[in-house]
């Protein structure tokens, strides 16, 4: 029997993996590119919600990794390597390097200087993106096309590339979901409650916060390579400030420490704001209040309503 | 000879002006309680700190069985085997009871770089915690979040956490701190099961338990250790009578 708390999961990854077969979307596969849109983003909020939600290590400069990753796609296929196969593991240890560089520093300090050191290293990143001239500079860069797998062109149809996108995303969501309930994920969620209790009794959690940093990094390189494929376009704007704060609301909106919420939270936001910005030019205007009430009312986010709804456990 | 088991030697902690720990030196025998008493405000918190590694110390030396542990910090002194409790209890409030146990045991057992595997499905380390819950009086409370137990229940709890992190040294800082009488007893009793298994320093303000625990006792005043003995020397030590006794009649 399935048991209670599988139930959402199954529905949301059930939900995504028959949409692109619910007819068809006609030319422009306008909803499948949102949708693909969403689990990228989901992707990069599941990697910041290890971070954010189980290590309470508040990470202003995620966004860094997102354009890490893109950059590796943009700058290698700049120089004709197009291969995936050689992009994604490029992208994938230069985002674990940049994490291991800035984690090993930021994670010397705590609270709002862990905050303002993370944010630093982000605009560092951004403004080395900008200062690279060769590719692009403050505009960024064109791909010539999509990543090839194996030297094929899968990736070129959106339907193609919308399950390409989603298979990373059940890989992304299941290994986090094995990570933060195995013996390394314990002693992450124990620091969140009681750093001290844990230190303790002889846990060193500088080494345990530097590694979850470093995997969650990596993670978000992912997505950051994923999202460079999707629009064929790189650019600084990847690595805005903004951007991580975006990152932010969609695991608060979701639910810390939820990786159910990060993909609900990415999904909510961006749908938001697609709808919204069709109404009118300052959606903003409606989200912001739309936030502080969720945050305000529905405490623990989408997932704790969820939870108040259904009455289920914890919820990982 | 066998070198005691826990020693310091003239160790001091100023914060700022303020000398808390002033030139203290101590030698704890294996298996020995020895308790630590002394007006509020004289250091033994603070001494604590120190020995455990929570707060360095600006001068002096502390050796764990011998072996000179002052540069090490708080977790590597904890997996030397130098384990505490906290005066205001410290357990993980959203873990269930046995989680946070056996999260002790864990820290023991093996390597925490495992990314496989549920831990809370661990029968080893599931096993070992019960035992230590069942030792402090709890195995009944194993599943209940920790934050749900009683005050009584939480300091059993730590002290359930401190036993399963398999400690050779166990510094108790006022376990009994606002515990009702029958919760107290409880505590007692165990701290009297523990006696003569392992090297406890004891932090206390109820003196009768001191009294009927300690092997021997020392008596701390502004930071500075004014008289070790056994409970009797310590009772008719005219300095001790006058620095800190004079009030109670013990």
């Amino acid at each position: 029997m399935i048991m209670r708390r599988e139930i959402l999961p199954l529905s949301i990854f059930g939900a995504l993996a028959v949409l692109p077969l619910l007819g068809s979307f006609g030319s422009d596969a306008f909803i499948l590119s949102i949708v693909a849109r969403v689990m990228i983003f989901a992707i990069a909020a599941l990697s910041l919600d290890l971070i954010l939600g189980y290590g309470a290590l508040v990470s202003f400069g995620h966004a860094a990794f997102l354009g890490i990753g893109a950059y590796a796609v943009g700058i290698l296929s700049a120089h004709g390597i197009r291969e995936a196969a050689i992009q994604i593991p490029v992208a994938l240890f230069v985002s674990a390097l940049f994490a291991l560089v800035t984690g090993a520093i930021s994670l010397r300090t705590k609270g709002i200087y862990f905050i303002m050191i993370t944010l630093a290293f982000g605009q560092m990143a951004y403004f080395f993106g900008v200062s690279l001239a060769a590719y692009g500079g403050d505009d960024g860069m064109t791909l010539p096309g999509r990543s090839l797998f194996f030297g094929y062109d899968i990736a070129a149809s959106e339907r193609a590339f919308y399950f390409l996108v989603f298979a990373f995303l059940v890989v992304v969501y299941a290994a986090c979901r094995t990570l933060v309930i195995s013996r390394f994920g314990r002693v992450i969620r124990g620091a969140r409650e009681n750093a001290q209790r844990m230190e303790a009794i002889g846990f060193s959690l500088f080494s345990y916060q530097l590694t979850i940093y470093v995997i969650a990094g990596t993670l978000c390189g992912l997505a950051g390579f994923l999202l460079a494929n999707q629009t064929q376009f790189v650019s600084p704007a990847y690595m805005t400030w903004q951007r991580s704060g975006e990152l932010i609301v969609m695991v608060l909106l979701g639910g810390l420490g939820s990786l159910n919420g990060a993909i609900l939270g990415a999904a909510a936001f961006l749908l938001l704001e697609e709808g919204l910005s069709h109404l009118t030019e300052y959606w903003k205007l409606y989200f912001g209040p739309f936030l502080v009430l969720v945050v305000l009312f529905a405490r623990g986010g989408l997932m704790g309503g969820f939870k108040r709804l259904t009455g289920t456990g914890d919820g990982r | 000879m066998t070198a005691p088991m826990l020693e310091l030697r003239g160790i001091r902690k100023n914060f700022g002006a303020l000398l808390v720990t002033d030139d203290v030196s101590l030698t704890i025998p294996r298996n020995e309680l020895h308790a630590m008493i002394g007006p509020n405000g004289a250091g033994k918190t603070t001494l604590i700190h120190q020995i455990s590694g929570l707060l360095s110390s600006n001068s002096g030396q502390i050796f764990l069985n011998g072996e000179d542990i002052t540069a090490l910090d708080l977790p590597q002194r904890a997996r030397k085997g130098i384990v505490r409790s906290f005066q205001i209890t410290s357990i993980l409030p959203h873990f269930s009871t046995l989680e946070n146990v056996a999260l002790a045991v864990q820290a023991r057992s093996g390597s925490s770089f495992r990314f496989f595997g549920r831990a809370d499905h661990e029968a080893a380390l599931n096993e070992a915690a019960l035992t230590a819950l069942a030792e402090v009086g709890l195995p009944d409370r194993a599943n209940l979040r920790a934050g749900l137990l009683s005050h009584g229940e939480k300091r059993q709890l730590e002290l359930a956490i401190a036993l399963a992190a398999q400690p050779s040294v166990l510094l108790l800082d006022e376990p009994l701190a606002g515990t009702g009488p029958e919760e107290s007893a409880i505590l007692i009793e165990l701290l009297r099961r523990l006696k003569g298994r392992l090297t406890i320093v004891l932090i206390e303000h109820d003196m009768e338990a001191v009294f009927s625990l300690a092997d021997r006792i020392s008596v701390l005043v502004y930071g500075k250790i004014i008289a070790t003995g056994t409970p009797q020397a310590i009772r008719d030590n005219p300095d001790v009578r006058t620095a800190y006794l004079g009030e109670e009649t013990v």
